[in-house]
């Protein structure tokens, strides 16, 4: 789970971590006067789940209280497009306003987990403000990784190398890193974390450290023992069928494609979706509906893939070892009575239960189209979805 | 012949009074597995199945000799009852449990460190030898005994390779689950490095994901003189950027993360790479000259 940027720094400030004197806000009245109060040039941050803002036009300068409410009323209700929003952008539904920092010096300083070492790893780097794995792969001298040991923590050497790393020896603004080194990885550990981020870092003219950015990911298994942390999820930056896919248990992804998959198993569906791209199609959606799915989440998954916009055909793929393939083919059926699902659907079904989960579809009067392998069911899929007459109605190429 | 388990496995299910635990240990005996006992806590002394239940694993393994265990505890509690096991002296502790914290697996893979203990999983499938015993939650009927081993992240995906291949008559020797989670136990490399030592096994199927970099150390592993021949197959290649991997996450697998670089890297290695999921078994059949 992903969370704001100023979520994240009112976390990290809760570890010590130095943030901007600021305040998120709704409205042009209440930008301006969160700027009446800090004084002096600020910087209005519109707060999306993605990256690549400053370049998109979604972090202004403002230098007077007129200036942060007219920046405000640019940005809010905006459809941001950055590299990593898509085409349909995402609405700007609140702003940071935080004082203006002077700035020296960019710094990066990150805590991730690394899977194969099976620990926590700090990364610093002395050139912030850029793209962290573009710069690890380009320049990997600039980017150094410390291994911080699960029992002895990050030892002092480390992050006495990590602030000289960062050009901050032998003074204040190193003691300084060192103690937002032991922040964020604390920050991480408390809140069962996947990512901490400052990027950047700022070193300011009268030496201090600052998080001018912060981003923090949360593994989605801790959060059950972190309802304070749940509480931060902001329903707004999913879109409404992937939280509806979510409260049913399924793991859902809208792609751009016209065939819609519905898989057990997370890489089973990867390879189907491989499948139907072999067989010249475009997957349009990625979904698992897992091991221990309920005929309601079956049914559940199979309304929400088939009403997508310019899906043209439905591919079902199930390999049946937890789930019981009867159990699948009712909720299809149910479903596809419910909904009166008018695009064709292609079902391939193998495993626990299969020739009564076939017996089901059959004795349904449905027009599902049973596949033998599932090479055969993609490419049928395909063939149904180029042939057009399904939902989105318009001509094949 | 089979790698990490045979018939003479002595099996403990921890968590076996549960639903889960229940329901697979029931599958574990009927497909020939030599279940001993079970540990829930609070229930020593009672039977369940058939089978005497332990409050401590350390009391099954003196009472029984038990020296794998399969672990159905929920997420919770699994990281403990891992603990348990590898503290009270079990060799191979298969955890299928899913949702546990990454952060509780980097402390559980600290303290195997100190201990003989292999684990696999979590949110694995299992491991199962065809024909000689099954420690997991695959179904049993789809597999053959053979000379294939497999390897793989996934669960459905990996009991579609094992049907193709037995399809073919192509049977299995051992086939294992590392587990789709990001800290797991055993590798690829530990499990490849098993498979070159067993007489039984003649060929590998590898089966990944986008993801890590487990593939990439098997690429390694090969190109540095692997004996058998590998058959691998990478899930993922339209799997839309950005959304599994996290930003850092990426830079610890130094960009290694996607399906077509993995692919690339088995390649060069030498590995008999399929982009065809429903081709695995045929080139498995081809390299063993089957």
């Amino acid at each position: 789970m992903r969370i704001h940027e100023y979520q994240a720094k009112k976390l990290l400030s809760g570890f010590g971590v130095p943030i901007p004197r600021g305040e998120a806000v709704t409205s042009p009245s209440e930008a301006r006067t969160t700027a009446e109060d800090l004084g002096g040039p600020v910087v209005v941050k519109a707060q999306i789940h993605a990256g690549g803002r400053g370049k998109a036009g979604g972090i202004l300068r403002a230098a007077n209280p007129a200036e942060a409410a007219t920046a405000a009323a640019r940005l809010l209700g905006l459809p941001l497009v950055t590299g990593q929003t898509g085409p349909e952008g995402r609405i700007v539904r609140r702003i940071l306003v935080e004082e203006a920092l002077d700035v020296v010096r960019e710094l990066y300083a990150g805590v991730t987990l690394s899977r194969e070492e099976a620990c926590l790893v700090l990364l610093v780097s002395p050139r912030g403000g850029v793209d962290i794995e573009a710069l690890a792969l380009g320049e990997p001298d600039l980017v150094l990784r410390e291994s911080i040991s699960p029992s002895a923590g990050l030892l002092p050497a480390q992050a006495e190398r990590a602030a000289w790393a960062l050009g901050l020896s032998g003074d204040a603004s190193s003691a300084q890193a060192i103690r937002l080194f032991a922040g964020l990885v604390r920050a991480f550990e408390s809140t069962d974390a996947s990512l901490v981020e400052i990027n950047p870092l700022i070193l300011t003219s009268a030496g201090a450290l600052v998080a001018a950015d912060a981003k923090m990911d949360f593994d989605d298994n801790g959060l059950p023992r972190h309802p304070d942390i749940r509480a931060l999820f902001d329903p707004d930056e999913v879109s409404p069928e992937e939280l509806e896919a979510a409260r049913a248990g399924l793991s859902f992804i809208r792609l751009d494609g016209d065939v819609g998959c519905m898989v057990n198993g997370a890489g089973l569906a990867m390879a189907t979706m491989d499948l139907v791209a072999l067989a010249g199609g475009r997957p349009a959606n990625f979904l698992d509906v897992g091991g221990g799915v309920s005929e309601d989440a079956v049914a559940k998954a199979f309304a929400i893939l088939t009403s997508g916009p310019g899906v043209r055909s439905a591919l079902v793929n199930i390999f049946g070892g937890i789930v019981r393939c009867d159990l699948v083919a009712q909720g299809i059926v149910r479903a596809a009575r419910e909904r009166a699902v008018r695009i064709p659907v292609v079902i391939r079904m193998e495993g626990t239960n299969v020739g009564l989960g076939r017996k089901i579809l059959a004795d349904s009067g449905l027009p599902f189209s049973a596949a033998p392998d599932m090479e055969s069911a993609a490419r049928e899929a395909v063939r149904l979805a180029r042939a057009g007459g399904g939902a989105g109605g318009g001509a094949a190429p | 012949m089979s790698i990490l388990v045979d018939r003479t496995t002595r099996v403990l299910v921890q968590g076996l009074t549960g639903r889960e635990g229940t329901f697979h240990a029931g599958q574990m005996i009927e497909y020939g597995t030599d279940v001993r006992a079970g540990v829930t806590p609070g229930k020593g002394g009672t039977r369940h199945l058939g089978l005497p239940v332990f409050d401590t694993v350390a009391e099954a393994v003196r009472r029984e000799g038990v020296d794998a265990s399969v672990i159905f505890v929920p997420a919770p509690a699994a990281p403990a009852a891992i603990l348990e096991a590898a503290a009270a002296g079990i060799g191979l502790i298969v955890c299928i449990t899913e949702g546990i914290p990454a952060l509780d697996m980097v402390r559980v893979k600290a303290f195997l460190r100190g201990t003989p203990a292999r684990l696999i999983g979590p949110n694995t499938p299992g491991v199962i030898s065809p024909g000689l015993t099954k420690l997991g939650i695959m179904p049993g009927p789809i597999h053959k005994p053979g000379p294939v081993g497999v390897i793989s992240r996934s669960g459905t995906l990996t009991y579609e390779a094992v049907n193709q291949l037995s399809l073919l008559g192509l049977g299995q020797s051992s086939a294992v689950g590392i587990g789709g989670d990001p800290i797991v136990g055993l590798s690829f490399t530990d499990l490849m490095a098993l498979f070159e030592t067993d007489p039984a096994t003649e060929a590998v199927v590898l089966i990944g994901e986008i993801g890590g970099s487990a593939e990439e150390e098997a690429a390694r592993l090969i190109r540095s003189g692997y004996e058998k021949p590998v058959v691998a197959y990478i899930a993922g290649l339209t799997a839309p950027p950005g959304r599994r991997m996290g930003h850092a996450g990426a830079i610890m697998s130094g960009g290694r993360g996607t399906a077509a670089r993995k692919i690339e890297l088995l390649e060069e290695a030498g590995a008999r790479v399929v982009r065809n999921p429903a081709r695995i078994g045929e080139a498995a059949a081809s390299v063993l000259g089957f």
